[in-house]
């Protein structure tokens, strides 16, 4: 089974690295930019077959080691 | 009085922090690879700055996660003393020992340079050689140094006196002009509710020998080995 996995930052952290892309977005002549927001995927194959069981496993994985939850949200997709 | 510094791959600081120890306190500490489910007998455990794990995934991150992590976490909790530094406040922060987050400078580039810092407190076991309000000089070289908690950690840490080191100007202001990346309310350094363990971004054992030029770093040390001893 495969899995993707999305970081993003939570709403209210400052994200410079993304309001630098907007910065070189906007330099590029691309108007009309609300916000840009960088974050993180991650695809990761698994050996499990059931889907519910595969989903508690990448969220335990998610808490513990891919995301910050301080700063972090994460979204889980079973591809 | 025995020291304890913690090795990761990638650590990168880690004589400068023995050679501080070893001025300061005349002995050697022990070196303890993060592979190690155990660390020796110490009154205090440093983590030096470097890039552990290049920096893969979040700075301090892997590190976080070694098998050496949960005997650091028994020792926090035991009140043992830990002194983190760079990548080992990143490291404090994301076993979760500290709280709080360190993220990309707000400029984006890595800055290496010497900077002010305003002792906010001298009545803890790190800060006892300074005096309140002092500035002091004391470098740093880090790429994700901007500290970030939400409004009400923010608010904890403050109400709690926890915030021990903050950027400043020549005058002790803390401006947004001298705040070198972004934290929030320019902190540069906290500690845990017990006033037990501190994490600070700069590099206080690269300001202890004249030969670095200044001695401002030395404090901390002074203070702390003396506390331990």
């Amino acid at each position: 089974m495969k899995a993707r996995v999305t970081v993003t930052l939570k709403n209210g952290v400052l994200d410079p690295q993304g309001k630098a892309i907007e910065g070189a977005l906007g330099a590029l002549g691309f108007d009309g930019i609300g916000s840009v927001r960088q974050g993180k995927v991650i695809d990761i194959e698994l050996g499990e077959t059931d889907k519910a069981a595969a989903e508690a496993k990448l969220s335990d994985m998610c808490e513990k080691l891919l995301a910050n939850t301080v700063i972090e949200n994460y979204h889980i997709d079973i591809l | 009085m025995k020291t304890a510094i913690l090795v990761f791959p990638g650590t990168n600081r880690e004589h400068d922090m023995a050679a501080a120890v070893r001025s300061v306190s005349g002995k050697d500490p022990m070196m303890v690879w993060h592979a190690e489910t155990e660390i020796p007998e110490a009154d205090l455990i440093i983590l030096p700055g470097g890039f552990s794990y290049g920096d893969y995934l979040r700075s301090g991150a892997i590190a976080a996660r070694s098998p050496i992590v949960a005997d650091l976490l028994e020792k926090a909790k035991q009140g043992v003393r830990i002194l983190g530094v760079c990548n080992g406040f990143q490291i404090l922060t994301e076993t979760g020992i500290l709280p709080g987050a360190l993220m990309r400078n707000a400029g984006l580039t890595f800055i290496c340079k010497e900077t002010k810092l305003r002792v906010e407190r001298d009545d803890t076991i790190f800060t006892s050689s300074y005096k309140k309000g002092q500035v002091m000089r004391c470098p740093v070289a880090h790429h994700d140094g901007n500290f970030f908690a939400d409004d009400d950690t923010l608010k904890m840490l403050e109400d709690e006196g926890r915030v021990l080191f903050r950027y400043c100007d020549a005058a002790g202001e803390a401006s947004a002009e001298a705040n070198i990346n972004g934290s929030r309310n320019n902190i540069a350094g906290i500690m845990n509710a017990r006033g037990t363990i501190l994490g600070m971004m700069p590099h206080p054992e690269n300001l202890i020998e004249d030969l670095h030029g200044g001695l401002d770093g030395r404090g901390l040390f002074e203070s702390l080995l003396e506390k331990v001893a």
